[in-house]
């Protein structure tokens, strides 16, 4: 079933090329350096395609490309009944034919792209080695045949993204971003460790292909009555909400626009934050397992974070800042479609979002060249007479991004649209407590499918007020920048603005492949594809719904387009800003993201701080290092100082310790042996009673006596006895009195006892 | 090639009294006969490799000559898949750490050549030793040469330190030391003679009790040296007084004494105590990962940041060996060598700077990228092995232990009662992963990123020749740890399983009523009593047992059925 193909070429090129680049790039010169970098993804696209190609010509519907270079063990430990084997293997699927694709192509435009916008750089080599580090990373993630090969991908884009972001280290501000980028994603890795490890304890394997045979175990209950696999999604999905910028781990990527444009063209916008998008997929039998409550838990995040950072981008300045938000959003969008059971839908926006908003990026990014490095919306106006190409390639992509029709945004978000509406959640087989089992099946079948479709709407609404509110602002009406910033207003580059032509195109026709079929009936041919590795939607909309949803979907973008064409057409009007003024407590809570990095100072940063604060001055150095470990030395030496005030040479306190010692020596050896050897022990047979002088080892000159009856006719004993008996003669109770008694010192002890003779 | 071992282990001292015939002022030629030394001696330690098989029961290349025939005290060296890589990991940082020193050690080079070689000789002996008394002769060897280094080439605290150090460490090892005759005393009353030697201090089953008292006084030593929470206050002294040299040292080696004792002594020779202290080990090893990183976060000094570091790093150590199953121990060990390279490379990277600025305090730096690229990348690199990233060294280790942890309770040893809460284990552990990143990376961006705003930095050079050479192969062996662990594993694994296997097969023997008794030996006295119950454990065990068979120190079932 399974075919071999070279796959590892396609990681180990754009590798090879950043070996090259940070090791030599500062001798090779520009030229050189731009030609390995771009050589190498070139040669890694290539080799891709020929991939693609051999899987969808040779006749593999549901099975892959696997490399047999890589199958030895990676990682591995065997013998305690669960051996653990990593292999570094790679596959390529259906699904991740079509990541490797974006991820490559889209990748080499940038490349490109970048060796125009980069030109005067000094640290050129440096990024080229980072972007090409970052390919290679990112293309292990996605050809990865189990959940560790994902992660060392995932790991290696997390630490690009972190060099990339603080490229220019020279200033704090962009060190700060880049580290918050790589904390938050460690975040969500914990999750994703996690849930890679409890997967593994139960399974005993981290194959993607192995994981679908393993559903009975998975099934099976973990805790509260759960099944493992719900967690297990969970604890995965933690990770994506890190990597692809969800609640509420979003808040690192609009800071991560610190990094250079093509950077956030290529890392945070097309490739490497669509990867938590791709792990859900890759994972979706872990999702799909009943009660669907880790599929819930996705949309309903997808949901609200679309509309979160739509309204957010509704209000920024920043011109990279709105696109950034765009972003969060659109992932949003396609979290949604993974999580409502429309994979296809969910990666196809994956795709052709790739072409839209990398076009949307390197947009910002001759602009911003343009103007000096302004990114300020606020400052730029009239810009489309200046930067032609840029203009009109922006303003495709703005449509696409908008949802109209025909380019590759209506579809991709129509479906995700419609897989919202059709979504048929199931959480539980019971009531809960007050809930009974027909009133959740009527929320998770009706109103939460529902409430989902109603939240992306309202974002996919702002997503064109906002773009256009941005395309209006930044291309129409008059310059407001500075007269030097005008006059040194220039198209770009042809090495720039080609890339922007090719992702315009690639916007307009990248949804033509997932035309749905309402519209004709093998227009679905991406769904197809896919179909073999990916579930269809579990439920299919009648026709007419399919078209009404389509319709409303389209008046959203057109309303949008619209009003922000009233208030933004040749610059801001006066109604805007009277709005803004009006609703201004709103306008705030938007200008400052909900003010949410605020909330996380407070509640997690802060603490923290003070905890490790405290931690260190109270607890360990007072607490256990002064007070436990010198406190043990600080008591030797009070005792070495107790000592030496004895020893201080008063022969007077001297003779006393003697005298004091002599006495206490003395009452010592005199009153407790007589003590302690006055225990005996009785035993009564009739009116028979034996006593059995015990205990006391220092019996040596001591002497014994015992009066049986209390009438002061004591019999002596022989130091030598060990028993001696009495009889009664009568009935009555009798008191016993044993004593022992030291003639040396005439000190003794005496114990008494009772007995009753019957 | 047995006497390989015996090469390996006492080149180095020969290498010292080489250098006090040396005359004191050729500085330059005892620098170099040290180093040559600590070239050969690493040289020598890849012989053993080049013999070793880890399939192999038991030790290889073993010495097992009478010392003290009296006391029945032997000289017994051997390897195996855990303590190989352990060797191996001393001698290759010890040219390392000659190199490093090159111009750091300025005053009394002589002295300090000794020292270094003696040490090395008490490193590389105390992991191959397999007499508990010739253990502890080596485990003793080292401290003192440690003593003087931090405190004669150390900073200006560095008496503290050293006497800290010393006296930390003396606590543990005298109740160690008492622990180990305890238990010779008990091998006589089992056998009736006298010996130290480890396989016989294996087969020695003791009462719950005994196992407990012994078991304290055995960890006690050995966490002191881990360091575990909360024992650990001597590390950052120590580490910050001593020269770089010695902060390698320590980090790389001394440390890992602490958990090999507890992986080779501690836990094999009383599996009863381990199950019954486990959790409490368990508790306080997570404890050192959460508090270990954050108070590292607090810290100001680079040395002392990374010295609370490696208490994080050695909590996941101890974590992965009480988790008591293949993966974890292998990640456990993993982690110990990794934690060796990364951790002595960042104190080899703070050297570079001290030697330039003559402070650690990362207020005093900033924004040095630009005027030290080479070694940013190096720093970065280090920085990033720590934080346990794929592809370097940390990672392997740190999801070796996570993946063995989390499947604690589902393995053929499981049946120890230490993993009722395994799940709670490995979530507390993983928070190491991302407390990690806070404090290293913070360290990272006050060190190397931001603006250049202290004069003092601006003429900052970069890496000499020398300290790229130094740097370099502790990169490469980042990279080879993290790329390729196939080769250590797999010597490693065996090893580890052999290990785990005695030690289930001790607990599940039972601990002894009163009287000592040997484990060989209980099975022929109770043959009569109890055939059913050992078929059992028997049955109980096929999933352990598929390619090694139990160790040949304890006759296998078979002899119970005549």
């Amino acid at each position: 079933m399974d075919a071999s193909f070279p796959l590892h070429l396609i990681p180990l090129l754009p590798l090879l090329g950043a070996i090259i680049n940070l090791l030599l790039g500062r001798r090779l010169g520009k030229g050189a350096v731009a030609l390995v970098a771009c050589g190498s993804v070139a040669a890694a696209a290539l080799v891709a395609t020929r991939a693609v190609w051999v899987l969808g010509t040779e006749g593999l519907p549901s099975g892959a490309l696997v490399d047999r270079f890589f199958q030895a063990d990676w990682i591995f430990s065997s013998g305690d009944g669960l051996d653990l084997h990593v292999s570094a293997g790679l596959m390529l699927d259906r699904l991740s034919a079509v990541m490797v694709l974006v991820v490559t192509w889209i990748g080499l435009l940038i490349h490109i792209y970048a060796t125009g916008y980069m030109e005067h750089d000094p640290g050129y080599h440096r990024f080229f080695g980072y972007l090409n580090l970052f390919m290679g990373a990112m293309l292990i993630l996605v050809l990865g045949d189990s959940l560790p090969v994902t992660f060392v991908g995932w790991e290696g884009v997390g630490v690009c993204s972190y060099l990339l972001i603080g490229f220019w280290y020279a200033e704090d501000k962009n060190a700060t971003a880049g580290r918050k980028a790589f904390i938050v994603n460690r975040v969500g890795d914990f999750g994703f460790l996690l849930g890679m490890c409890l997967l593994f304890s139960l399974i005993g394997t981290l194959k993607y292909s192995e994981i679908g045979s393993h559903m009975q175990t998975l099934r099976q209950p973990l805790w509260l009555g759960w099944p493992a696999a719900c967690f297990i999604a969970l604890l995965i999905f933690v990770g994506c909400t890190g990597k692809s910028a969800q609640i509420p781990l979003h808040i690192w990527l609009p800071d991560a626009m610190a990094g250079p444009t093509p950077v956030s063209a290529l890392i945070h916008a097309a490739t490497m934050v669509t990867a938590g998008v791709y792990v859900v997929a890759r994972t979706h039998v872990l999702f799909d397992v009943f009660p669907t409550s880790a599929k819930m838990v996705v949309a309903g995040i997808g949901a609200a974070t679309a509309l979160m950072a739509a309204t957010v981008g509704i209000v920024q300045r920043d011109f990279k800042r709105i696109l950034a938000y765009s972003t969060v959003s659109q992932l949003g969008f396609m979290f949604v479609g993974v999580g409502t059971g429309a994979y296809a839908a969910g990666i196809f926006h994956l795709m052709t979002h790739a072409f839209f908003k990398a076009g949307l990026f390197l947009g910002a990014g001759s602009v911003m060249h343009a103007m000096g490095g302004e990114g300020d919306i606020t400052k730029m106006g009239g810009l489309g007479k200046h930067l032609p190409v840029t203009r009109w390639t922006f303003f495709i992509y703005c449509l696409a991004i908008a949802g109209i029709f025909p380019l590759a945004g209506f579809f991709s978000k129509d479906a995700i649209l419609a897989g919202a509406w059709a979504a048929r959640f199931q959480l539980a087989r019971q009531g809960f407590g007050p809930f009974s089992v027909e009133w959740v099946q009527h929320f998770t079948q009706d109103i939460y499918p529902k409430l989902i479709w109603s939240l992306l709407a309202a974002a996919a609404l702002c997503t064109a007020f906002y773009m256009w509110r941005l395309y209006f602002v930044v291309f129409t009406g008059r310059f407001r920048g500075t007269a030097d910033q005008e006059h040194h207003l220039h198209e770009s580059p042809p090495e720039m603005t080609v890339p922007l032509m090719v992702l315009a195109a690639g916007s307009v026709v990248a949804g033509w492949v997932g035309v749905p079929a309402v519209m004709y009936h093998e227009g679905d041919w991406f769904g197809a594809w896919l179909a073999p590795v990916l579930p269809p939607p579990a439920q299919e909309l009648s026709h007419s719904v399919e078209w009404g949803l389509m319709a409303v979907a389209l008046c959203l973008s057109v309303i949008g387009i619209a009003s922000a064409y009233l208030l933004y057409y040749g610059g801001i009007s006066e109604a805007a800003r009277r709005a803004a003024q009006i609703l201004r407590p709103l306008y705030l809570l938007l200008y400052n993201k909900y003010y949410i990095d605020e909330l996380y100072d407070v509640v997690f940063v802060r603490p923290l701080k003070r905890t490790a604060w405290f931690l260190w001055y109270v607890v360990d150095a007072f607490f256990i290092d002064k007070v436990l470990v010198q406190g043990w030395a600080w008591m030797v030496s009070m005792l070495g100082r107790a000592v030496r005030y004895l020893q201080n040479g008063e022969v007077q306190r001297y003779l006393v310790g003697v005298l004091v010692g002599t006495a206490g020596i003395l009452w010592v050896t005199t009153t407790l042996p007589p003590r302690r050897a006055a225990a005996f022990r009785l035993s009564q047979q009739g009116r028979r009673v034996t006593l059995e002088a015990g205990g006391g080892s220092s019996r040596v000159g001591l002497v014994y006596r015992v009066d049986w009856e209390s009438d002061g006719k004591w019999d002596e004993v022989d130091t030598r006895w060990s028993t001696l008996t009495h009889e009664y003669p009568g009935q009555g109770t009798y008191k016993i009195l044993f004593e022992a008694r030291d003639p040396r010192w005439g000190t003794s002890s005496t114990r008494r006892r009772v007995v009753h003779i019957e | 090639m047995s006497w390989i071992l015996t090469l390996t282990t006492f080149l180095p001292l020969l290498g010292a009294l080489v250098c006090l015939l040396l005359p004191r002022e050729e500085v330059g030629l005892l620098r170099g006969v040290g180093l040559s030394v600590a070239l050969l001696t690493f040289l020598f330690s890849l012989g053993i490799l080049s013999g070793f098989n880890g399939q192999t029961a038991g030790f290889l290349h073993e010495v097992d000559l009478p010392w003290v025939q009296a006391l029945g005290i032997r000289y017994h060296l051997g390897v195996d898949g855990i303590s190989l890589w352990l060797v191996l990991l001393t001698t290759f940082l010890m040219p390392v750490v000659m190199l490093s020193s090159w111009s750091a050690i300025a005053d009394k080079v002589r002295e300090f050549t000794v020292a270094a070689l003696v040490l090395e000789t008490g490193m590389i002996g105390g992991f191959l030793a397999l007499d508990l008394f010739l253990f502890y002769v080596f485990f003793e060897v080292m401290l003192i040469p440690m003593y003087f280094i931090i405190g004669v080439w150390g900073g200006e605290r560095r008496l503290y330190a050293a006497i800290k150090f010393v006296l930390y460490t003396m606590v543990g090892s005298l109740l160690l030391l008492v622990a180990i005759l305890y238990l010779y005393v008990k091998v006589h009353q089992a056998t009736g003679t006298w010996s130290f030697a480890y396989a016989d201090m294996q087969r020695l089953v003791l009462s719950e009790r005994e196992q407990l008292y012994c078991f304290a006084a055995f960890a006690l030593a050995f966490c002191i040296k881990v360091p575990l929470f909360p024992l650990h206050t001597w590390l950052p002294d120590a580490h910050v007084e001593a020269p770089t040299a010695g902060s390698v040292i320590l980090a790389s080696v001394l440390l890992k004494y602490g958990t090999y004792g507890l992986l080779r002594f501690a836990l094999p020779l009383f599996p009863h105590a381990v199950a019954e202290v486990g959790p409490l080990l368990a508790a306080l090893s997570l404890a050192g990962i959460i508090y270990g990183s954050l108070v590292a976060y607090a810290q100001r000094d680079i040395k002392k940041l990374i010295a609370y570091s490696s208490v994080a790093h050695m909590g996941i150590v101890v974590l992965g060996l009480l988790m008591l199953n293949t993966k974890a121990v292998n990640g456990a060990i993993y982690q110990m060598l990794a934690h060796g390279i990364s951790t002595g490379a960042l104190f080899l990277c703070v050297g570079v700077l001290y030697e330039r600025r003559h402070t650690r305090r990362m207020e005093e730096f900033g924004g040095l990228w630009a005027q030290m690229p080479v070694f940013a990348g190096f720093f970065l690199i280090f920085t990033l092995a720590s934080v346990g990233l794929p592809g370097l060294c940390g990672f392997v280790g740190e999801f070796l232990v996570l993946a063995g942890t989390m499947s604690a309770g589902r393995t053929a040893f499981a049946d120890v009662p230490l993993f009722g809460k395994a799940h709670l284990y490995a979530a507390l552990a993983a928070t190491g992963v991302v407390l990690g990143a806070v404090y290293m990376l913070w360290m990272f961006q006050r060190v190397m990123l931001g603006p250049n705003e202290n004069p003092k930095n601006r003429k900052l050079r970069d890496l000499t020749l020398r300290e790229g050479m130094v740097l370099t192969p502790m990169a490469v062996m980042a990279f080879w740890l993290g790329l390729y662990p196939a080769t250590f594993l797999r010597d490693m694994n065996p090893a580890v399983h052999r290990t785990l296997v005695a030690f289930k097969e001790k607990y599940s023997a039972g601990a002894a009523d009163a009287e000592p008794r040997m484990l060989g030996q209980d099975k022929n006295k109770k043959e009569e009593g109890q055939p059913p119950a050992k078929q059992d454990k028997e049955e109980g065990q096929p999933p352990a047992q598929q390619p090694a068979q139990p160790p040949a120190a304890s006759p296998p079932g078979t002899g119970a059925t005549p």
